[in-house]
């Protein structure tokens, strides 16, 4: 019998065509647009005279450019940005399509609202013109970015013309321990193989602690394998993803669900597979990461310090590391818990679901932002997240501490709203990308969990989240 | 979309490894609805010492002399020598937008993040992948020789220095031939309507909870 991993049989079961040369006509089963890379392709489909190919698979959400304050109910101050929802909004009825637009209840970052509604479902191909489209991988979906040229192909034809990827496997097994999360697994994984090592790669994430992880664990990693360079992040189905998907309002019900969950079991790598390339991570030795860099493959550990460049031999690194250290303003030899931060921002794709803000809230609960920080914000992934929170007490949890809390958007992710770092401001952030600029120009960010993002409020600098974890180890 | 055969042009070498997608067009830019203008903003953030906002003349705008790219001997640039992981981060088709916009049409480099390299086809863009150690000597030989040019070929998949050093490099045979008549590949899929039909009629027998 032959085997196959779980990128073979989600790849090979949605081949159109294949040329020679291995150019494949791949199906699309689910396309999410947002608003900042879709007005061109919708404009191009126009001027080419065509139409989407299968209106029911879109669902378009507004989430990158969104105001997060209540002044959101009075719409978006800035003209540039609100043209653009405007334009989303207006692509949407003139195609008839499914639209949670900035004021409905169901709106939020797209790769949250995906996989809550159900939209997102394990067997499927999603694509999205957003490169965290990598997030839906969690449920064994092959889910990837694309451009905006691409948008359009998969609007017109419910296809994208690609090519096949090698696999890698990421293994990590072990119990993680008490205080480190899916944020710090992904963060050390990165860590390890690079920004570029999984370029060319669908990296399916495995073992012990992967599959003790929640859905919101696996998806928080599965965010970050465009991270690592990787085109897509993968997990196998198992009890917890069925368990996640069962009632979601767009997930199979009746006899249709049992069908499914059928299906869905054999969305697994087989026991023999062979895959391009192995990573094996214990997690019984990962710490709580803290970026140090303007690239997440610049973490360590939080009981470690900023490195020295000069002690690396790779000219092109030193340079890069150089210029990362003059950038965030950090000396080599900084122990990371003597590192001051300004803001705090509890969201973005990576880490603002539920379980997510139940982390956070439990370090801040009942203690207090510290006065050197600046602004400390809390921004849920989506609507339904928001009032899960709010039901839960979590929110005044937040604002009794003094956190913000705010509506459902990209926000301080990459501040293309106001939510912004401004220059020379340092961040402790549970988003994905230190890039120079990346939350604002001059923006100094530092990629953590939500414990560490919450204990660093808490605390003013960076600390080991563990040394304020009130349960018994 | 835009046909690319061959050129002879003027080398910037930009010597960064990771150098990203906000780095490249920052996100206050992504704003606009259009698909042209970019250029003036491209690496905003390294070009100018204000901070950019859509809409503004960048002509008045405060240049950072350092920044390669304001450098007199750089100008009319045609071809981006860059370093590994050229183009990380997000799926952005504004980046090879505003490259292009810019007045660039190659970019060497050892390695390119894939989106990336995928949406440089899309845009009449060609992206050319060389081994770290002829990166390294182009970079020097950039640097040292004012005036620089490299002759690309598509056609013959060669990059040609000034000493008439042939460097061969590999492209996907059928992104070359896209990008070499400039055919827009939503016109070549849709002559497989009929078989795009097929599968579905096939996916539909199993996984049909997908097509209610
Ligand atoms: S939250 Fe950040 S990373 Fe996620 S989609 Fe929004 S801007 Fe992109």
């Amino acid at each position: 019998m032959t085997v196959h991993t779980l990128y073979e049989k989600l790849w090979s079961s949605h081949v159109v065509r294949e040329e020679a040369d291995g150019t494949t006509l791949l199906y699309i089963d689910r396309h999410l647009v947002n608003e900042v890379t879709s007005p061109q392709a919708f404009e191009g489909l126009r001027i080419g005279g065509r139409k989407p190919w299968r209106i029911e698979t879109i669902l378009a959400t507004a989430d990158h450019n969104v105001p997060t304050t209540a002044a959101r109910a009075h719409g978006i101050a800035d003209p540039v940005s609100r043209l653009q929802v405007e334009t989303l909004d207006a692509n949407c009825d003139e195609f008839g399509i499914t639209e949670y637009g900035m004021r409905d209840p169901l709106q939020g970052i797209v790769h949250v609202i995906g996989p809550e509604t159900g939209a997102t479902l394990p067997g499927m191909t999603v694509v999205c013109g957003d490169s965290h489209t990598t997030t839906q991988g969690a449920f064994a979906a092959l889910a990837f970015g694309i451009g905006t040229s691409e948008v359009e192909h998969v609007l017109a034809s419910q296809c994208l013309v690609t090519k096949k990827l090698k696999s890698m496997r990421v293994s990590v097994e072990g119990e993680l321990p008490r205080g480190v999360t899916a944020k710090d697994i992904v963060l050390a994984v990165i860590g390890r193989i690079g920004t570029a090592g999984g370029t060319g790669y669908a990296i399916e994430f495995a073992g012990s602690a992967i599959r003790a992880l929640s859905m919101e664990g696996r998806m928080t990693i599965c965010n970050m394998a465009i991270e690592a360079g990787a085109r897509c992040g993968l997990v196998a189905v198992d009890d917890t993803t069925i368990r996640y998907l069962e009632g979601r309002p767009s997930a199979p019900a009746g006899g249709a669900w049992d069908a499914a969950v059928a299906f869905w079991r054999t969305l697994v790598s087989d026991a023999a597979a062979r895959f391009d390339a192995e990573v094996a991570i214990d997690a019984t030795m990962i710490l709580p990461q803290v970026t140090w860099g303007t690239s997440p493959e610049m973490v360590t550990t939080v009981d470690g310090s900023v490195p020295d460049p000069a002690a690396e031999r790779d000219p092109v690194r030193r340079d890069g590391m150089r210029r990362a250290l003059a950038y965030m303003g950090l000396q080599p030899g900084t122990p990371i818990t003597e590192i001051a931060i300004d803001k705090v921002f509890i969201g973005s794709c990576t880490n603002a679901r539920i379980e997510d803000l139940r982390a956070a809230a439990e370090v801040v609960r009942g203690r207090r932002v510290a006065d050197s920080v600046r602004l400390a914000l809390v921004v849920p992934g989506s609507g339904a997240v928001k009032r899960q929170a709010e039901a839960e007490g979590l929110d005044r949890v937040f604002r009794d501490a003094g956190f913000e809390w705010r509506e459902p958007g990209c926000s301080m992710c990459l501040g293309m709203n106001d939510d912004r770092l401004s220059p020379g401001e340092r961040c402790a952030s549970t988003s994905n990308r230190n890039f120079e600029g990346r939350q604002g120009a001059g923006g100094r960010t530092h990629l953590v969990s939500p414990a560490m993002a919450a204990a660093a409020a808490v605390a003013g600098r960076f600390v080991d989240v563990r040394t304020l974890c009130r349960s018994p180890a | 979309m835009k046909a690319f055969q061959a050129l002879d042009g003027l080398v910037v070498p930009l010597d960064r490894a990771n150098v990203d997608t906000d780095a490249i067009i920052p996100k206050q830019f992504l704003k606009s609805i259009r698909r042209t203008g970019f250029g003036p903003n491209l690496f905003d953030e390294w070009r100018y010492l204000d901070v950019g906002e859509p809409g503004q003349d960048c002509s008045q705008r405060p240049r950072n002399a350092d920044f390669v790219l304001n450098q007199p001997r750089y100008q009319g640039a045609q071809i981006l020598l860059a370093r590994e992981n050229f183009g990380c981060g997000s799926s952005r088709e504004h980046a090879p937008w505003a490259l292009e916009d810019f007045g660039l049409r190659v970019i060497i480099a050892s390695s390119f993040a894939e989106i990336f390299h995928g949406n440089c086809f899309k845009n009449g863009l060609l992206p050319i992948v060389l081994d770290g150690a002829t990166v390294d000597r182009l970079f020097a030989e950039t640097e040292a020789t004012p005036g620089y040019r490299l002759r690309v070929d598509l056609a013959g998949q060669t990059v040609t220095t000034p000493a008439g050093e042939l460097i061969p490099f590999e492209v996907d045979a059928f992104r070359k031939d896209c990008l070499l008549r400039g055919l827009d590949d939503i016109g070549l899929t849709m002559r497989h309507v009929e078989e795009i039909r097929a599968y579905e009629a096939r996916r539909k027998a199993t996984e049909y909870w997908l097509f209610d």
